[in-house]
């Protein structure tokens, strides 16, 4: 796969990898010495900056349910099973020129980027990951999307034989995400392909994922095989499963309460303290205005 | 049978043990607060299914000895609901009660558990011998029939918290309904004591 060099970086900078290790050494370090309860390593006072959470957290702490339900599962049973390449992506629905692309001539006419984006889970975690990728309106642009496309409904590998988490049903395979069509065309929307600089990692939602940074983490859908443009509003996974907990728009909101986890706050993984959780998870000065007037409780 | 009672008290103590070890060592994973909180879960749960087992494995196997180690099983039962309790206000929530009491008045799963624990602490409040003497035998039984509804709040605490794979809680529902239904049985066939 061809993934020029950043041209310009937009965002922060990102930090080369063996500065991250020393910081982390570093931190590791000033922890073990004045932890609570000794408790270990993993654990620091919290800080309110926003250091790039370690490439093993980021590698190894997922959900990603076609590889199991356990966080440390699909590090385990994704890399050697999913096959990432070929990979191609069906583009299809209300737009002028619809057609299956590889992913290499889906990203090539797109600039590649470095961006460093919060990512907040609905579970109450959240971390600080150096993405790679490419913008999603330079992608979807050129495939005309119709003046009926309101939304874009994205859809997840779903093969029993590289995915064992399919077995089991907890949620209705394949796993399927959507956005508004303006949610997706904002420039914060990344297409990614890559984090900390190399290619996505099969348990990070390798060849090709989504990222919405001001939505909880289950928006940013893994391995896309498909791209709808649709008139009517999609019914992602989550949603299906329990609407009254998970929404359509699920944008991260400290003041809405999700019945299993508060929301007010967040552990950012490696750090102790719990931190406050921020309106649109820190973006809202970008992506307010795409719901200027809208009841964000109702439309959770 | 001389060495029973220490044997299985020594072992009850090792999953600490063991989570003592990977807090010093920092081995606890990428978030040891949440490891921490939910090993602390898992053992509580396991030793109150321990505790209502003990009877009904008493009866299958015949094996009286067995008898001895129930108020065992569920002191430690109540033990690592303590320890829960305490990781998940002290380490996770660090001393916010305000945040607790939301907690428990709104997140449901958090209300059963909360109620499990107050089912459960009269009871090891009322676990020693002098207390049983206190009390007397038929009122003491009565009361530490709570423990059959603290089970059931334990595992329904479990099975609301988890997201959707209800492989696990499932287990420990139907473990604690078999040993329910042996109870019921034998209550229902027993000569009705007043
Ligand atoms: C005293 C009030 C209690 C509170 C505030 C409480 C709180 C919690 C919290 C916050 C979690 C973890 C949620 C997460 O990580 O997302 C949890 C999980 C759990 N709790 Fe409790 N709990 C309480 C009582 C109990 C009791 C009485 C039992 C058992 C007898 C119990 C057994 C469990 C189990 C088995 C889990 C799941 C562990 C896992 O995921 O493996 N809890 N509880």
């Amino acid at each position: 796969m061809l993934i020029r060099p950043a041209a310009d970086l937009r965002e922060n900078d990102v930090t080369d990898q063996a500065l991250y290790l020393d910081r982390r050494r570093f931190l590791a370090g000033a922890a073990a010495a004045g932890t609570l309860l000794g408790a270990g390593r993993g654990l620091r006072a919290a800080t309110s900056d926003d250091t790039p959470t370690p490439f093993e957290a980021v590698t190894t702490y997922n959900n990603y349910y076609e590889f199991g339900t356990a966080k440390e599962d699909p590090a385990v049973n994704a890399p050697g099973r999913l096959k990432t390449a070929p990979w191609s992506v069906a583009v299809d629905g209300e737009c002028a020129k619809p057609g299956t692309i590889g992913l290499e001539d889906l990203i090539k006419p797109v600039k590649v980027e470095d961006r460093i984006y919060r990512l907040r889970c609905v579970e109450g975690w959240s971390m600080v990951i150096p993405w790679r990728g490419v913008q999603l309106s330079e992608v979807l642009k050129r495939f005309e999307p119709t003046s009926k496309a309101k939304f874009v409904e994205f859809t997840t590998l779903a093969d029993r034989e590289q995915m064992p988490g399919l077995r089991i049903p907890v949620l209705d395979w394949p796993y399927v995400e959507g956005l508004r069509l303006d949610e997706a065309m904002h420039p914060l929307t990344l297409l990614a392909t890559g984090l900390y600089g190399k290619d996505l990692l099969a348990q990070n939602g390798a060849p090709l994922r989504l990222v919405v940074p001001w939505k909880y983490g289950f928006k940013s859908i893994k391995s896309i095989v498909r791209i709808r443009f649709t008139a009517a509003q999609p019914v992602n996974s989550w949603q299906k499963y329990n609407p009254r907990e998970y929404g359509f728009y699920s944008n991260v909101n400290p003041e809405v309460d999700h019945p299993r986890w508060s929301q007010a706050n967040e552990r950012r993984i490696g750090e102790f303290r719990r931190r406050p959780t921020l309106m649109f998870n820190g973006y809202g000065d970008q992506v307010a205005g795409l719901y200027a007037g809208m009841d964000l409780k109702a439309n959770h | 049978m001389r060495w029973l009672k220490p044997l299985v008290f020594a072992a009850s103590l090792l999953p600490l043990v063991w989570l003592g070890w990977q807090a010093a060592y920092g081995s606890l994973g990428v978030n040891p607060v949440e490891t921490l909180n939910r090993t602390l879960g898992d053992w509580a749960l396991r030793f109150l299914l321990l505790a209502v087992a003990v009877t009904p494995l008493r009866q299958w196997t015949g094996w009286a000895p067995l008898a001895r180690l129930r108020r065992m099983m569920g002191l430690f039962a109540f033990f690592y609901v303590s320890l829960h309790l305490a990781s998940y206000v002290g380490v996770d929530l660090f001393f916010d009660w305000a945040a607790l009491w939301k907690d428990v008045v709104k997140r449901t799963y958090i209300t059963l558990g909360m109620g499990c624990f107050l089912l459960l602490l009269p009871l090891a409040l009322t676990s020693t011998d002098g207390m049983i003497r206190r009390l007397g035998g038929k009122a003491w039984r009565k009361l530490h029939r709570l423990v059959f509804p603290a089970a059931i709040l334990g595992v329904a605490h479990f099975w609301m918290m988890v997201k959707a794979d209800l492989r696990e809680p499932v287990v420990y529902a139907l473990v604690l309904a078999v040993l329910l239904g042996w109870r019921l049985r034998a209550f229902l066939r027993a000569p009705q004591r007043a």
